[in-house]
């Protein structure tokens, strides 16, 4: 690993990897305890519209595709607040329709294509340290925001109804926590992909949530735990020469699956 | 900070919502619900109300007045709108028609005068919280962010807990504590702010008989000095401690009884004008009055 550390792309795919694990840890803490995994999951596949919408109108990049997230997260966000028992629904559909759409608009783009596989998984290997550096300020904006509402957030998850009572703007709040999650899924997808994203949302939290105390312990050590899957699966990447994104994704998930076996021996010992 | 209680001193002395002794009250009330100068403070006022769910009429005519220190029962069917009420109590609803007053005040600006203590909290039990961070969320003031972690209130949240004997637990995970257990520090969460109303929903629910009856002498305790008010589907609920009844079945009825009686069991007939009133709502409540006066007798 150390000698692979000579080359550049490496060390900035080894940041990138722990920026989006600190990213994914904090933002994927409060996608489990609030049950959006599978909006968010939503958000990422929606994401492809704006990248068709950019390509097709040869708009910049990025705006357009946070832009385009962003509309397409707050109607999720607004129907299954209204309906709530018809949230799934309503988030399969937008989930179709965004990617068809992008794949349509791509399809009409006259030359040059984006390659789909790249934005599943991501290329990490490729990052250029500007990305690096946008990842790192997004990253720091969403730590402060973070710190400031932690309070109000903690209520809301906890007990929304409890958190009305006492004041909190639950609803002004849901919807921020929606356009941050959109924001942050997008500049971690162009990075490591949505696979990865999704990933990384919900495998750390998921394996720390029963250990931890707090959300902020939770959030912590999903951050941890995100970058000791990241850096482990960069190396047998490296070493036997495998795809990046999935070695990251496979070493998670073999530790998820650990971790479940574990929980059910504890729970057969204390029996 | 000012609390409730210097705020209650505040509405008796410029009168606001105190009924004088001469006022006629239809109602009469046992000495205990009286002012040393006999009079009376209204701490929650319900006027005409109306509430419809998608135009279906859940709520009509509703009114009602609790008064200060009363302890009162709202009992009724599923589905005979308790909850609403409840809700509309805490200002999570908005009437369609008519006033909801708490402490002389919309119940969304009187929300630290109430203590509300839910009926089921949160089935994730893995939910990263302990039962100090629940409590603490008693104390939440968005509006006073930066002061929120402050000593004091880290001290007034364990009081809370150690009034609920649960101070040990402080730093447990909610999800590991027993159903009787996680219920007293959601008590201990709704007493930190120190209200005046307290509103429990269906809070025997997950108590069993004995303690139930130990939970009824503890809230009693409480209602030395706070308002209760108890939402319950199950007539046991009406134990000797309450001292009035309300109930809810479209429309409210109000019987300042303590007691169950064969004419109070009438209106509760009677209060079920279109639907009839379970059988077990009439079941629960007759064997209980056996059970007091048997109790009696034990020395």
């Amino acid at each position: 690993m150390i000698e692979a550390l000579t080359f550049e792309f490496m060390r900035n795919a080894l940041v990138a990897g722990l920026l989006a694990s600190v990213i994914c840890g904090i933002m994927g803490t409060l996608v489990v305890v609030n049950r959006i995994v599978f909006l968010s999951g939503g958000i990422a596949h929606a994401a492809y519209g704006g990248i068709g919408l950019a390509f097709f109108f040869n708009w910049p990049y990025l705006p357009v595709t946070i832009g385009f997230s962003l509309f397409a997260a707050m109607v999720m966000a607004a129907i299954s607040h209204a309906v709530k028992h018809r949230a799934d629904t309503i988030i399969g559909v937008i989930w179709a329709l965004g990617m068809a759409f992008g794949i349509i608009l791509l399809d009409l783009t006259p030359g040059y294509n984006v390659d789909l596989m790249s934005y599943l998984f991501g290329s990490i290997l490729t990052v250029p340290r500007s990305d690096l550096l946008t990842m790192a300020v997004v990253g720091v904006s969403m730590t402060i925001l973070l710190a400031w509402y932690y309070q109000d957030l903690l209520a809301m998850s906890y007990d929304e109804e409890f958190a009305r009572i006492r004041g909190v703007p639950v609803k002004k709040l849901y919807f921020g926590l929606i356009g941050m999650l959109a924001v942050t899924i997008v500049m971690v997808i162009q990075v490591v992909g949505l696979i990865m994203v999704i990933a990384l949302l919900t495998i750390p939290p998921f394996i720390v949530e029963k250990y931890a105390k707090s959300l902020v312990q939770m959030m912590v050590a999903s951050s941890v735990l995100g970058a000791v899957f990241t850096v482990t699966g960069l190396w047998i990447s490296y070493q036997y020469n495998l795809t990046s994104g999935a070695s990251i994704i496979m070493v998670s998930g073999i530790v998820f699956l650990v971790s479940l076996l574990v929980d059910k021996m504890r729970v057969a010992v204390r029996k | 900070m000012r609390t409730c209680c210097e705020r209650r001193e505040a509405s008796l002395s410029t009168g606001t919502n105190v009924i004088g002794a001469g006022t006629p009250l239809k109602i009469s009330y046992g000495r205990e619900l009286r002012e040393k100068d006999g009079t009376f403070v209204t701490i929650l006022e319900i006027k005409n109300l109306d509430f419809a769910y998608n135009g279906e009429t859940v709520l009509e005519d509703v009114n009602l007045t609790v008064r200060q220190k009363d302890f009162m029962a709202i009992i009724g069917p599923n589905g005979g709108g308790k909850t609403t009420l409840l809700k509309l109590m805490l200002g999570l609803l908005t009437p369609l028609k008519g006033t909801v007053h708490v402490d002389g005040k919309p119940p969304q600006e009187a929300s630290h005068c109430i203590g509300y203590v839910p009926q089921n909290v949160h089935v994730n039990h893995s939910f990263p919280i302990t039962a100090m961070d629940v409590v603490l969320m008693g104390k939440l003031e968005p509006q006073k962010r930066m002061s929120q972690r402050s000593a004091a209130i880290r001290r007034d949240a364990l009081a809370a807990l150690e009034r609920m004997e649960m101070e040990a637990y402080a730093e447990k995970k909610i999800g590991m504590l027993s159903g009787g257990q996680r219920q007293r520090v959601f008590i201990a969460r709704a007493l930190v702010a120190q209200p005046k109303l307290l509103l429990l929903d269906e809070p025997t629910a997950s108590i069993d008989t004995k303690g139930q009856a130990d939970f009824y002498r503890f809230l009693e305790e409480l209602n030395q000095d706070i308002t209760v008010l108890v939402v319950s589907h199950d007539l046991l609920v009406v134990s000797r401690y309450i001292k009035s009844v309300a109930c809810v079945n479209k429309k409210l009825h109000y019987h300042d009884q303590a007691e169950i009686t064969g004419d109070m069991l009438e209106t509760m007939y009677a209060c079920t004008v279109e639907e009839v009133c379970p059988v077990e709502l009439v079941a629960h409540g007759l064997p209980h009055r056996v059970l007091a006066n048997h109790e009696k007798k034990i020395p």
